[in-house]
């Protein structure tokens, strides 16, 4: 059985590493102690759960999509419903495991970047939630696209720090917060919302999130008494994707898709889908090594997404790993396919879905008949 | 004989200290900033860093984030800054050194660099974003071709971190005077002296400071405990500054360096 654990240096084959100033060093080395000193810790694990429980309101259902599941004429669909946790998205699961985290490592101060703003909203929420000061970096333009999750971290009491350079998206506010971090790296703790970034960050982001699959697990076993043929998920940095597929890994038959965003066109920077064939390829970016979207120079290269969340020229190091096994296939659907899934899943099953989750219905809706 | 070693075994001999400005290349354009370092040297410097300008710098403040923007708008690729470099060696034994982030340096291929770097006479190459394992790999290959990978260390850094980097060190190592980016700041750190002395324990390597450096008292600071300091985002500034004025930036940049280092004689070579 593979465990699917990456080297004590955070690689999983070529891909994932810590390539950061030297000065983020020591905070990464504080954070990975911390994090492998509490991962099985009992007393962590049950306020863990607890919150999980009390607070997000897991378990998420597992829901039998009947009426797109007769629309499509092929196989059953379920949804697995992390669109009904508290804050709206899986991004919360997360929140919860790194601020208790945080807590127990003594910090005051917490950052965190947002594409969609649905990791700020998680990240404002777990602050006010503890108590503690809270600073979201944004991309002006995804402030715009998502205003209604600016009004609710403020609301939540975070301080929104816009970001204007770059292409103002996910990848922007990552730098700003990497930048507020090295500054102030005593006091801060900095919350990543995706299976990114240095070790010990896609580790430990997957690790919790990956309830979504064991839930799923249990759940699909229960209704259907056997594991699904197929699971789908967008994948933007890779953390629900990640935490729906990692408990399946070992389950040879269980064939796995991730969906990134096909944009509006092929050419570099009309798309975010860095496994697609003709841009694939490797480099390093905000300290992991893995698929990066870039230029021949090896500059980054600018993406297109409608949904903010997918809006990001790299991808989590565990995905480029099982990319290159062949464990997990990556396909992209386009803005316009995942417009027509959000409707489409509105109209049939009275469920709206956020723009990145659209990405994996178009998939499903493509190929399910 | 490495120059990097040469030029701080002759401060050393003389008594003084190194003035290392850091000049983005191809703000506002390649031949500027040529002319540019020539100026420097003139007037004092006694190694060059060359930033090589990278899309997404999460080292830098503001100013270095800008200047890197308007050099790629120009165009300016990793292989145009080995070229000005070559240029550069036809006109002066200044030590050159490469600052710059992993990528671009990453898909140029780290065995072409190392040759085409040293063919281009680049003594020297500074990663921002590479620590540890991936650090010595770098090095590694630098070392065959005669290049010099320098190391940073920063206040955070620990006492079997700060051996561990002394001992796979060479040419200088660079301190980085305080937790933060790259920009001008008023204040002199007391970080940096402290951070100096701890390394001193494990190399004799000289010992250059920079990050926030922009006063002449600061520098002047700084060379009663290292042996160089840095100055990176005044330059830019400055050439902004009188870029947007419309007034000559590499005059601009002269007088700068005069007000920065008023004792200072132009080194004999
Ligand atoms: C609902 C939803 N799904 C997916 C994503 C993409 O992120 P990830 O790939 O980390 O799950 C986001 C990001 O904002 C999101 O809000």
């Amino acid at each position: 059985m593979n465990t699917y654990e990456p080297n004590e240096r955070g690689y999983w084959g070529e891909y994932g590493g810590r390539f950061v100033p030297e000065t983020l060093v020591a905070p990464l080395d504080e954070l990975t102690n911390a994090y492998f000193g509490y991962r099985d810790d009992a007393e962590f694990r049950r306020d863990f759960d607890l919150l999980l429980k009390d607070f997000v309101g897991r378990p998420s259902p597992l829901y039998f999509a009947e009426r797109l599941t007769e629309k499509l004429g092929g196989a059953r669909i379920y949804l697995k419903r992390e669109d009904l946790n508290h804050t709206g998205a899986h991004k919360i699961n997360n929140c919860v495991g790194q601020i208790l985290l945080a807590r127990r490592m003594g910090k005051t101060r917490i950052i965190a970047e947002t594409g969609a703003g649905q990791h700020g909203v998680a990240t404002a929420t777990v602050c006010a939630r503890f108590g503690l000061d809270c600073v979201v970096y944004m991309g002006t333009e995804d402030m715009r696209r998502q205003e209604l999750n600016v009004f609710r971290m403020r609301l939540l009491g975070a301080e929104v720090r816009g970001v204007d350079s770059g292409s103002r998206t996910l990848k922007d506010a990552i730098n700003e917060a990497l930048r507020d971090w090295v500054t102030n790296v005593n006091s801060t703790y900095y919350l990543l919302g995706s299976a990114l970034g240095p070790h010990p960050y896609p580790l430990m982001v997957r690790d919790f999130q990956s309830v979504i699959g064991c839930e799923t697990r249990g759940q699909i076993l229960e209704k259907e008494g056997r594991l699904p043929d197929l699971l789908v998920a967008c994948v933007g940095g890779g953390s629900n994707s990640i935490g729906l597929f990692h408990e399946f890994l070992n389950d040879g038959p269980v064939r796995m898709i991730g969906v990134e965003a096909g944009g509006h066109g092929s050419e570099l920077g009309d798309h975010a889908a860095r496994f697609m064939a003709d841009a694939a390829a490797v480099g390093v970016l905000q300290g992991t090594k893995s698929y990066l979207l870039q230029d021949e120079a090896g500059q980054i290269s600018l993406t297109h997404s409608v949904s903010a969340g997918l809006d990001y020229a790299s991808v989590g190091p565990e995905h480029a790993f099982l990319h290159d096994k062949g464990r997990v296939e990556y396909v992209s659907a386009s803005d316009e396919e995942a417009l027509a899934a959000f409707r489409m899943l509105s109209e049939t099953e009275g469920i709206i879905p956020a723009l990145e989750s659209s990405h994996a219905i178009a998939h499903v809706a493509n190929t399910a008949g | 004989m490495n120059r990097i070693i040469s030029n701080f075994d002759l401060l050393k001999a003389e008594g003084r200290k190194g003035f290392i400005p850091f000049v983005s290349a191809g703000d506002p354009n390649l031949e500027t900033s040529r002319q540019i370092v020539l100026t420097l040297v003139e007037n004092g410097a006694d190694i060059i860093e060359l930033g090589v300008p990278f899309s997404d710098p999460m080292a830098d403040g503001p100013t270095i984030q800008a200047s890197s923007q308007r050099a790629l708008k120009n165009g300016v690729t990793l292989k145009d800054v080995l070229a000005m470099a070559a240029g550069l060696r036809t006109e002066t034994d200044v030590p050159l050194v490469l600052f710059s982030y992993l990528n671009p340096l990453f898909r140029y291929g780290i065995e072409r660099l190392a040759d085409d770097a040293a063919d281009a006479g680049v003594d020297g190459i500074l990663v921002t974003d590479a620590v540890d394992e991936e650090a010595a790999e770098i090095a590694d290959v630098l070392r065959k071709n005669g290049l010099d990978l320098i190391s940073l260390i920063a206040p955070t850094t620990t006492e079997d971190r700060l051996k561990k980097i002394a001992e796979r060190s060479s040419g200088f190592i660079y301190a980085v005077s305080r937790a933060g980016v790259t920009g001008a700041q008023n204040e002199t750190s007391t970080t940096a002296e402290a951070l100096v002395e701890r390394v001193r324990e494990y190399t004799d390597l000289p010992v250059a400071v920079g990050f926030g450096i922009s006063t002449r008292e600061q520098i002047e600071a700084v060379w009663c405990y290292a042996d160089a300091a840095v100055v990176g985002s005044a330059i830019v500034v400055e050439i902004e500054k009188c870029v947007n004025a419309e007034i000559d930036p590499v005059k601009c940049v002269r007088e700068l360096v005069g007000w920065l280092l008023p004792q200072r004689q132009k080194p004999e070579r």
